[in-house]
């Protein structure tokens, strides 16, 4: 079985098939450091990851990697997330039946433990992310443009986990979106119980009341019910990663245009 | 392909003021910009409204925030747990008076117990004390319990409204409509 050099392998054959350049649209051999980039380029999924590094970007003990991870444990919780929507249903009737079923009847039982534990080194990751960017002063020109960015990514993570939070519909989920959902009441001029709600009256017609202010908004009820239940439901489940996947989009981008990851100086 | 003519320009003469007929000049393409930037706020105004008003549905399928309490005579020197699994109210009767008391802590909003053996509300989420007239003494709780509007309807029975509330930090536990005399 000794190989002839000249003859060309079965793999070369199949880098010439019109499959494989359809998919790796640089042409073959790759030698030249030009046609490598290209190779990245011209694949949206490649070009997803730098060209080039500079050796301190893998440096684990300058970045601690807390930004990729945090973006790994983003793309764990969407695969997981997914499948539990498979058994899970919103509403008062089943959502706790439902979690208890995930965890003792379905099979791999430990998906919905991965998703919520997942969801708690999110957060964990997020803030060392953010501590990570702060001590090394990474938010400084030209980066504070992503700095801002990475704050508002903070505050969707910690919304993700409040929202998620609610719907295994036990007594620690609902009591402690009751105490969250009344900060909401408290909102300046759109809270019924914020500073400057009463100036939007006309006569004695209130228009902020229990019925219309922004922690109804977010509950869908006076209190925390089946409505603030499928309304928690709809934003973990689309509304949130929908937005979230928006300024990550943003943030990976912007890492890219302000001259790669930030390193010593 | 000698046959094929170049395409005719007929607006980038740039020498000229005047523009060609036919052709829009500053005033009118900021006008017409105006219009059409108007309507494109408007039609998104609109429909933003639309969503927002589309939260806020017309009928609430919640428990009702009136109910009937039976008579004065039920209730003995006391706190009466009768109504605080349903509508999450305390009717209690002091000595010359009753009236009704809102079950939510006035710290974060979760719902306190009644301890009879110590004669006071306790709140399990973060140790708010009550007494039995709702005045708080422990915990984070920064004012008393909400007293509810308690009338007598004509038949003699009670009414409690939950839509009116009354705050001591106000002044307000003297109104008459928060208590009922007995």
């Amino acid at each position: 079985m000794s190989a002839d050099p000249n003859k060309p392998s079965l793999f070369d054959k199949f880098k010439n098939t019109q499959f494989y350049r359809s998919i790796f649209r640089t042409g073959v051999p790759v030698v030249s450091h030009r046609q490598r980039m290209m190779v990245m380029l011209n694949s949206v999924f490649l070009h997803l990851h730098p060209v080039r590094l500079p050796k301190h970007a893998v440096k684990v003990r300058y970045t601690w990697c807390m930004g990729g991870l945090s973006f790994f444990i983003f793309l764990v919780l969407t695969v997981t997330g997914i499948l539990l929507m498979f058994y899970y249903r919103p509403t008062i009737e089943y959502a706790y039946g439902d979690v208890m079923d995930l965890s003792q009847q379905v099979p791999l039982g430990i998906m919905r433990e991965i998703h919520r534990w997942g969801a708690h080194l999110m957060v964990i990751t997020v803030w060392l992310h953010m501590f990570r960017v702060f001590m090394t002063g990474s938010y400084k020109p030209p980066r504070e443009f992503n700095w801002v960015v990475g704050v508002v990514l903070l505050v969707l993570t910690m919304l993700m986990s409040f929202t998620g939070y609610l719907l295994p519909w036990d007594q620690l989920a609902i009591w402690a979106i009751t105490v969250g959902s009344n900060m909401a009441g408290a909102t300046p001029f759109l809270g019924m119980n914020g500073p400057g709600s009463s100036l939007l009256s006309i006569g004695d017609v209130n228009f902020v009341t229990s019925v219309s202010d922004a922690r109804f908004a977010m509950l869908g009820g006076r209190f925390v019910g089946g409505g603030a239940l499928l309304r928690f439901y709809v934003l973990h489940c689309i509304g949130l990663p929908f937005i979230i996947m928006i300024f990550m989009i943003v943030h990976f981008w912007r890492v890219r245009k302000d001259g790669g990851i930030s390193g010593p100086t | 392909m000698a046959d094929i003519k170049p395409p005719v320009s007929n607006t980038l003469d740039t020498n000229s003021t005047s523009n060609p007929p036919g052709d829009m000049d500053r005033r009118s393409f900021i006008k017409w910009s105006l219009v059409g930037w108007g309507a494109f706020v408007a039609v998104i105004g609109g429909y933003g409204s639309m969503v927002g008003r589309f939260l806020f549905p017309n009928v609430l399928f919640e428990p009702v925030q009136t109910f009937r309490a039976g008579t004065p005579y039920e209730y003995e020197i006391g706190v009466s747990e009768r109504f605080k699994e349903k509508y999450g109210v305390w009717i209690v009767r002091e000595k010359e008076k009753i009236f009704a008391l809102l079950a939510v802590c006035t710290h974060l909003g979760c719902t306190p117990n009644y301890l009879p053996a110590d004669h006071k509300f306790k709140c399990p989420c973060h140790g708010s004390g009550f007494y039995t007239n709702g005045i708080n003494f422990e915990g984070p709780a920064p004012r008393s319990l909400e007293r509810l509007k308690i009338t007598l309807a004509d038949d003699g029975e009670i009414v409690v409204d939950k839509t009116i509330r009354f705050h001591y930090e106000k002044g307000e536990w003297s109104n008459q409509d928060s208590f009922i005399p007995v």
